[in-house]
Formats: C-alpha cells, sequence, structure tokens
C-alpha cells in the first residue's frame, strides 16, 4: 500500500490523466518518461492522455491481495486508448458478462482502495462503459 | 451580473427498492411506498463516494461553462458524508479538475443543505468580485440507520453548479437565507448513523424554515408563486415537496420537472441541487426558477435564477439528470446493498 | 572465458514445510549439493530469493546462508529479478567462474512463502508487477496472466482444453517426481472444475505457493574432468529484459524477454531449437508454458495450445518439456525455481531420474521467468 509521499506524487497521472510525448517521434507515454524508449531522445513535453478507448484484453480478480479483499471479484483490462497508449485498470459500471474485448470505455474518477479504517484513501481513474450518452 | 455559467449531474448506477428493504425488516411496504410516495433511491458502489461524484458532477459542469478550470478561484463541496473528518474533500476535486493551486476551498457542512451553502458563498464571491469563476458541489452518500425510516430514503448523488458573471445560463436575480436552531436530526461525533425527532422533522422544521425562506425570497424580490415557471424544493421524501409547496401557493406542474426523489430517493446535500439541474435540463430561454433547500439543524438557502438564451446552447453538452436518473440501473438484493453501505460489521 | 560445468547437485522435498525454517531448508539443500559434487568448500556464493524480506522479513539473506553453511567468510550474493532470481543467480555464478575470478561456486535459490497468509502472499508475488500502475488497480500475478491468456486464445483460438493439457502433462510427469510438492495426476476435467482463481484461469492452471530450495555446484570445466565427473557443461546463457507493465508491450501474448534471451543461448551455444533434447520452461501458469514455447521457437507463434493437445511436449514426445512436473506439480518457490529447473536438465542428461527420463538426452535448456515476463533467463546444457 502507498504511503502518504508515493500516492501524493503520483497525483497529476491518477487525477488529471498528464502524459508526456516525445518531441522527435511523437510517441506518447502514461506515465511520463525521462527517456524516449522508442528513439532514445531526452526532449519529451507535457501531453494529456485521451479519455476514451477500447479495453484489449480482461480478466475477473477472485482472489485479491489483501487491500482488495473487500472488492472482489472485481474486473481487470488493460484498454488502449484512442491516443494509442495503454493503461490498466478495473473494469466497473457493467456486468462481468457484458464485458468483452473491443468494448469502448472511458475514464472515471473513482476510489481505488482505502488503507484498512485509519489510513489514507487513495483515488484514481477506472475505466466504464462509454456507450452513446456522453 | 452574475449567475450559473455551467451546471452537471452524477449519480451512481445502483438502485435499491422500497420492497427490498421492508423485506428485511418485516415493514410493510406499500405503506412505506405511499406514506413516503418513494419507489427505490440510488445506492453508491464501495469505490464511490462523495468526492468522485463531485468530481464527474464538476467535470460535467465544465462541459458546460467551456472555461479554463485554472481560473476557478474557490471550489466548495457541501456534504455530510465527507469522505475524512479532517482533510477536505475539496482539494481533491480542485486538484482532479486542474485549479489548484490558486483557489480558495472549503467544505461545506449543514446537514441537507451544505450544497446550496456551497452555491451560496460561491455566488456571492463571484458577485463581489472576488474570484472569476466559483464551483459549489453538492454532495453525498448518505446513510440511514438499518430498520429505520430513513433507510428507504437516505441515496447518493452530486450536483456541481460555476458561477461567472460571462456567458450566464442562468441569472441569479435573488438569494436568501432563514436559519435557527433547530435539532430535527443530527449524528454525534464517532456515531455511525444520524438520529432524528420523529414527526419534530415536519412543521416545525422543514415546513417552517421553507416557507420562512421561500415566503422571505419572495418578498425580497417582489415576486409571486405565478411569476414562477419552476420550483425546487428539498426533497427528504416524495410527499413533503407537494405539501410544501401548496402551502406556498404553487402548483403541481411547477414542481414536477425538479421532483426526483421517488426514483431517486433522498440525495441529501445533493437533493434540491439536482433538482435544479434536472429543471436546467428542460428549461427554456426567460423561464423563472425558485430553489429552496433545507438542511436540518435548521435552515434553508433560497435562490431565484433566471434563465437566458445559452441554455439552448450548453443543455445538450453533458448528460441531463433524467437520462443518469435512468441509465445502466443495476438493482441489489439487501445483502449486496448492505456490503456496499458498509453496514456488515467484518473483522479487523 | 572458460567452459564451466555443473558438478554436483541438490534439493529436498517441496511444500509446506511447516517445522523448517528458510536457513534450514537452504543449508540442507546446499549441503546435498556438495556431497553431490564431491566438495566442502567453496569460494564463492549465489542466492537466489525474490522476497526472503516481504515473506519472512529477513533480508542480508547472502550472509545469513553463508554463515549457516558454515562457510563464512566466502563472498555471497543475494540476487532477485522477481522468479527468475535462481536462474540469474546461476548465471552471474557462471560468470565469475568463466572469467577465472572463482573456480567452486554455489548457486542456490530458495523461497519460504508458507509463514505469511494467502492475501499476504498474493500481494508480495504482486510486488513483480508495476506498482503504481498494475498493482495499484488491484491486479495480481494470475490476473497478469489471465489477461495473456485471453488476448492468447481471442488471437489464436488457444482453447481452455489446451489449457488445462498443460497441468494434465505437468502433474502426469511430476506423479514420478518424489520431490514434488503435488505428485499426482489430474485430468482435463478436473482442471476445468476447480475453482476459478482470475478468469479464464482455475486454481490447477496456477503454481502453487512452496517452501522450498534447489542448489547446484560449479566449476570449470576443466577440473570437474579431473575430478572423474560426469560433465555437464554450460554451453549457452542468455537473460534479457522486458517492459514490466504488460500495458507498455506491443503485443501482450508474446514473451519477448523469452525470445531475446532464448536467441543468445542459442547463438552463444550454436544450437537451434530443433537440437533440443528436454527442457524445462517456467510454467507459473498453463498460458505461460505456451508462450514460452513459442517465444522459444520450440513451435510457431500461435501454436503452443495445439502442440501441448498433439503431444509434441509430453514425456513421450518429439520434444518433452517439464519432465520434472514443472512449476505446476513439482512447486514454485519463487528464488529457487530457476535453479530447480537446471538441476533437473542436469540430472536428465547424467541418466539419473528413473522413470522420468528422457531418452538419450544431450542437450537440455531451462527457461526461467520473472513477474509476467519482465526478465528471462536461459541456459542451454551439453552433456559430454
Amino acid at each position: 500500500m502507498p504511503t502518504p509521499s508515493r500516492y501524493w506524487r503520483e497525483i497529476p497521472q491518477r487525477y488529471r490523466f498528464e502524459a508526456n510525448q516525445c518531441k522527435k517521434c511523437g510517441t506518447k507515454f502514461f506515465p511520463p518518461r525521462l527517456i524516449c524508449s522508442e528513439c532514445n531522445s531526452q526532449e519529451l513535453e507535457q501531453a494529456k492522455l485521451a479519455e476514451k478507448g477500447k479495453i484489449l484484453t480482461y480478466t475477473i480478480i477472485r482472489v485479491p491481495p489483501h487491500q482488495f479483499v473487500d472488492q472482489a471479484p472485481y474486473a481487470v483490462g488493460i484498454a488502449e486508448m484512442e491516443d494509442g497508449v495503454k493503461l490498466t485498470g478495473q473494469i466497473v459500471d457493467c456486468g462481468f458478462e457484458d464485458i468483452k474485448v473491443g468494448m469502448p470505455v472511458k475514464l472515471e474518477f473513482r476510489k481505488i482502495f482505502q488503507e484498512g479504517e485509519s489510513g489514507i484513501l487513495c483515488y484514481g481513474y477506472k475505466f466504464v462503459p462509454a456507450n452513446g450518452n456522453s | 451580473m452574475e449567475g450559473i455559467i455551467g451546471y452537471g449531474a452524477y449519480i451512481p448506477r445502483n438502485r435499491i427498492k422500497v420492497e427490498e428493504i421492508a423485506k428485511v425488516w418485516g415493514a410493510d411496504a406499500p405503506s412505506y411506498k405511499r406514506g413516503l410516495m418513494l419507489e427505490e433511491k440510488s445506492v453508491p458502489s464501495p469505490d464511490q463516494d462523495t468526492i468522485t461524484m463531485s468530481v464527474e458532477a464538476s467535470k460535467n459542469a465544465l462541459k458546460r461553462a467551456k472555461i479554463n478550470p485554472a481560473e476557478i478561484g474557490a471550489v466548495y463541496i457541501g456534504s455530510e458524508s465527507h469522505p475524512y473528518a479532517v482533510k477536505p474533500s475539496g482539494t481533491v476535486l480542485a486538484e482532479a479538475l486542474g485549479s489548484t493551486p490558486e483557489a480558495h476551498t472549503a467544505d461545506f457542512e449543514f446537514a441537507c443543505k451544505a450544497g446550496t451553502e456551497g452555491m451560496f458563498v460561491a455566488l456571492s464571491l463571484v458577485k463581489a468580485g472576488e474570484v472569476k469563476y466559483g464551483l459549489a458541489v453538492g454532495a453525498d452518500t448518505s446513510q440511514g440507520a438499518p430498520g429505520d425510516a430513513l433507510e428507504y430514503s437516505a441515496a447518493a448523488g452530486a450536483a456541481a453548479f460555476i458561477f461567472g458573471q460571462e456567458n450566464i445560463v442562468a441569472n441569479a436575480v435573488a438569494t436568501y437565507a432563514y436559519m435557527t436552531d433547530t435539532p430535527d436530526f443530527w449524528r454525534r461525533e464517532y456515531q455511525y448513523y444520524p438520529q432524528h425527532g420523529g414527526r419534530f422533522t415536519g412543521d416545525p422544521a422543514y415546513f417552517k424554515h421553507i416557507i420562512g425562506a421561500g415566503q422571505g425570497i419572495m418578498e425580497k424580490a417582489g415576486m409571486k408563486p405565478a411569476d414562477f415557471k419552476y420550483v425546487i424544493f428539498h426533497q427528504p421524501n416524495g410527499k413533503f415537496p407537494f405539501r410544501v409547496g401548496k402551502m406556498l401557493g404553487f402548483q403541481k406542474e411547477q414542481i414536477e420537472p425538479g421532483w426526483l426523489v421517488n426514483k431517486l430517493g433522498n440525495t441529501y446535500s445533493g437533493s434540491s441541487p439536482l433538482g435544479l439541474t434536472a429543471t436546467l435540463d428542460i428549461s427554456q430561454p426567460g423561464d423563472m426558477i425558485l430553489i429552496v433547500s433545507y438542511g436540518s439543524g435548521a435552515g434553508s438557502d433560497a435562490f431565484v435564477f433566471e434563465v437566458t438564451e445559452r441554455i439552448d446552447e450548453v443543455r445538450d453538452l453533458a448528460p441531463k439528470t433524467r437520462d443518469l436518473l435512468e441509465r445502466n440501473i443495476k438493482y441489489l438484493e439487501y445483502g449486496e446493498y448492505a456490503k456496499f453501505r458498509h453496514k456488515i460489521r467484518k473483522a479487523d | 572465458m572458460r567452459d564451466v560445468a555443473v558438478i554436483g547437485t541438490g534439493m529436498t522435498k517441496w511444500g509446506e514445510l511447516w517445522e523448517k525454517s528458510l536457513r534450514t531448508i537452504f543449508v540442507e539443500t546446499a549441503l546435498l549439493a556438495m556431497k553431490d559434487a564431491g566438495v566442502d568448500r567453496i569460494d564463492s556464493m549465489y542466492v537466489g530469493s525474490m522476497s526472503s524480506g516481504l515473506f519472512t522479513g529477513q533480508e542480508h539473506i547472502a550472509s545469513l546462508l553463508a554463515d549457516y553453511l558454515g562457510q563464512t567468510p566466502v563472498p555471497a550474493t543475494r540476487v532477485e529479478t522477481a522468479c527468475a532470481s535462481g536462474g540469474l543467480a546461476f548465471r552471474l555464478g557462471l560468470m565469475e567462474v568463466a572469467s577465472g575470478m572463482s573456480d567452486i561456486v554455489l548457486v542456490g535459490g530458495i523461497e519460504k512463502m508458507t509463514d505469511v497468509n494467502g492475501y499476504e502472499a498474493t500481494y508480495a508475488l504482486g510486488t513483480a508487477a508495476d506498482q503504481e500502475y498494475e498493482g495499484y488497480h488491484g491486479i495480481t500475478f494470475p490476473g497478469l496472466y489471465a489477461l495473456i491468456a485471453r488476448a492468447h486464445m481471442e488471437k489464436y483460438g488457444t482453447t481452455r482444453e489446451q489449457l488445462a493439457m498443460v497441468a494434465v502433462k505437468n502433474h502426469r510427469n511430476g506423479a514420478k517426481n518424489p520431490l514434488a510438492q503435488f505428485p499426482f495426476e489430474v485430468t482435463i476435467e478436473d482442471v476445468l472444475n476447480s475453482v476459478m482463481v482470475a478468469d479464464p484461469l482455475r486454481i490447477l492452471d496456477c503454481s502453487p505457493i512452496t517452501d522450498g530450495a534447489a542448489a547446484a555446484i560449479i566449476c570449470p570445466a576443466e577440473m570437474a574432468k579431473e575430478m572423474g565427473k560426469p560433465v555437464v557443461k554450460i554451453i549457452g546463457s542468455g537473460h534479457a529484459t522486458d517492459r514490466i507493465a504488460l500495458s507498455s508491450r506491443q503485443d501482450v501474448t508474446w514473451l519477448e524477454a523469452t525470445y531475446q534471451a532464448g536467441k543468445k543461448a542459442y547463438e552463444m551455444a550454436g544450437k537451434g531449437p530443433d537440437e533440443i533434447d528436454v527442457l524445462e520452461v517456467h510454467d507459473c501458469f498453463t498460458i505461460a508454458e505456451i508462450c514460452v514455447m513459442e517465444a522459444l521457437g520450440i513451435v510457431e507463434k500461435g501454436q503452443g495450445g495445439r502442440a501441448v493437445e498433439e503431444g509434441l511436449t509430453s514425456l513421450e514426445g518429439k520434444i518433452p518439456v517439464n519432465a520434472s512436473g514443472g512449476l505446476k506439480s513439482k512447486g514454485h518457490p519463487v528464488g529457487a525455481t530457476g535453479v530447480a529447473q537446471i538441476v533437473e536438465i542436469c540430472k536428465q542428461l547424467r541418466g539419473e531420474v528413473g522413470d522420468r527420463q528422457v531418452k538419450n538426452a544431450r542437450i537440455g535448456m531451462t527457461q526461467n521467468m520473472g513477474g509476467s515476463g519482465g526478465s528471462t533467463v536461459v541456459h542451454i546444457f551439453e552433456r559430454e
């Protein structure tokens, strides 16, 4: 479980989807990197992650790590966003049987977990189905 | 002139029916449904809370306001279910929107009127020229004690309003606040569930303050019930808004568009604010809207809004309240509901 | 660089060893290897262990184990690269002997996993993933491989039954291995009816939680000949890394690190996939064995499932894989696995495994993988 400082450091990514992009070859990174893994350039500029995408693969976690015990079973997947960036996240607000490879999703702000009864609350993004309305 | 330049709503997808709750406690469902004029209520998923709903409602408001979030100078969340006892909810919202660090933030509480409280202050700061834009959210994931009457109605939802002085969607014509010390509903520190005074919550509490604020604002603004196209009252159950409306001289038709409680439940600090977003969704330029909230303890905030031409440009830019109320619904059984609402005692 | 050979191996029964501590398990195993090699002093030792800290609260185990083995003040190094810790420990030992810096080196791997409860073990194993962008969202080790499995099934038509066949094969082999944690057979129905862990992977698709160690003694090949030992030479070694987060990879069904490490090992050995007689691969989950077969070039991309179904990799097949029972049946004490694979291959090449013996095995290969494929170590051995 992250300590307060480890959690806080990732806020720009978890709350605002701040990414960066290689000035030379255009590859986008989320989370941001110091060096482009495609062309090795160290010149990167700020960018924002696209908030809509499609599910590439998914699973249902039924045996969770201890801080997720209350949430199991839950769906987790990898989605490819409209700008080509891929990320891992929980898939919520739909039945497990509704999840399919290729399903359109968008990012929504949710509570990821809490550190017991007295620790900090950890927020971030999850995938929700992106049907027509919105 | 100042007023609402953007508004947005968020309602979680889960619902539980009155029958399902009544079944567990051996209560007579039909009489609860009749008595409360209520069929079902929204339930937050375990990963949703006042903060998460405020973020999504505010993003919807930003879609309509079309401003740079960095220019929001005040960020307020009013709730009686702030996730932390000590650590602001508003700071998380401000970070998520990108409004930090130059924004004034405060968490408000005053039972069910914490939302309009934030609205009152945000609007006033804009009017005073102190901030360019002010954001106020009313959001709650309210808890009703198991088996208590309030368990049938305590629901979850959020409504966000951005105030400014340009591109106004609804001008703020008048504001008014009416408040006394009346212990009709309360929760002591470290208590898990609130308590209330039974029938004492009616005439000396809800009705007295809404009537006081409603008459007060109409007198201040020189208006009467017939001048309004729509009116929204706090909705603790389905019956009270119609009763107080009648007492004040309003018609059923004025109340109905903003009356969500029969399918939504009482979203506490989100109650009248969501009634307002639902009303704005169907309003037309020129409509006069009155909103009177109520928070136990007790007090009411009242606002008169006049809808402008701009409503036609922004209405469709974000999800409508009734669409959120009707989309992707999942009905829960009592067991899953109790698990979601942390009503089950687990091992340490 | 001199040629290096394995002259001794050691392994004790794996399982839930309640009575034995991390130190005891390692020392017993290492002593067996030293006895098998006929040595009582070593010049240096390497120990692979993924997370003695999270599982038992103990770090600094290299010195601790050197001490308890009675080899103080010998240089001792603890190596960590998730589940490939053992294989990497072996590679580093190999380099120390090959370079001439040491003559007799002990390489071991150890993991004591049962002193924590199931949820804590799941968490500890999950630390092999990207903590901020995978683990943060609740992914687990089985979950990562389940993501790979579903993608592989969608892309290549690999079936649920083919995954189960990997477990069935490995248990059939493991039933003949007296040191295995689960020395019994399972059927396809058993696998398909077992409890779901992370869809589509069930408990019988997953390697277990195990306490255990494995050890080997290596020395220059010349010295082995002089000692009159059967010479099992290390002819190839490869090590490669991959993007740690599954979502960062081009194709989640392709194990690039395994391909790269395999390529380096094949090149060094001057051998190709069709010259390998026997293989021990990292079947942490049934899907892993299928993907590894493809990445090592044993079968074509996407054909791993079909290969298992057709019996290519069974004990009697053209290229037997995991004659030891694999991680599935033998067990998976994380840091020890890589070394145990090497122990099995060396014993296969020396003809010492009884009714698990692959006939005329002269060239053997081990593939040891960390996390969801973020690191892989491959070795090739030849019996002279």
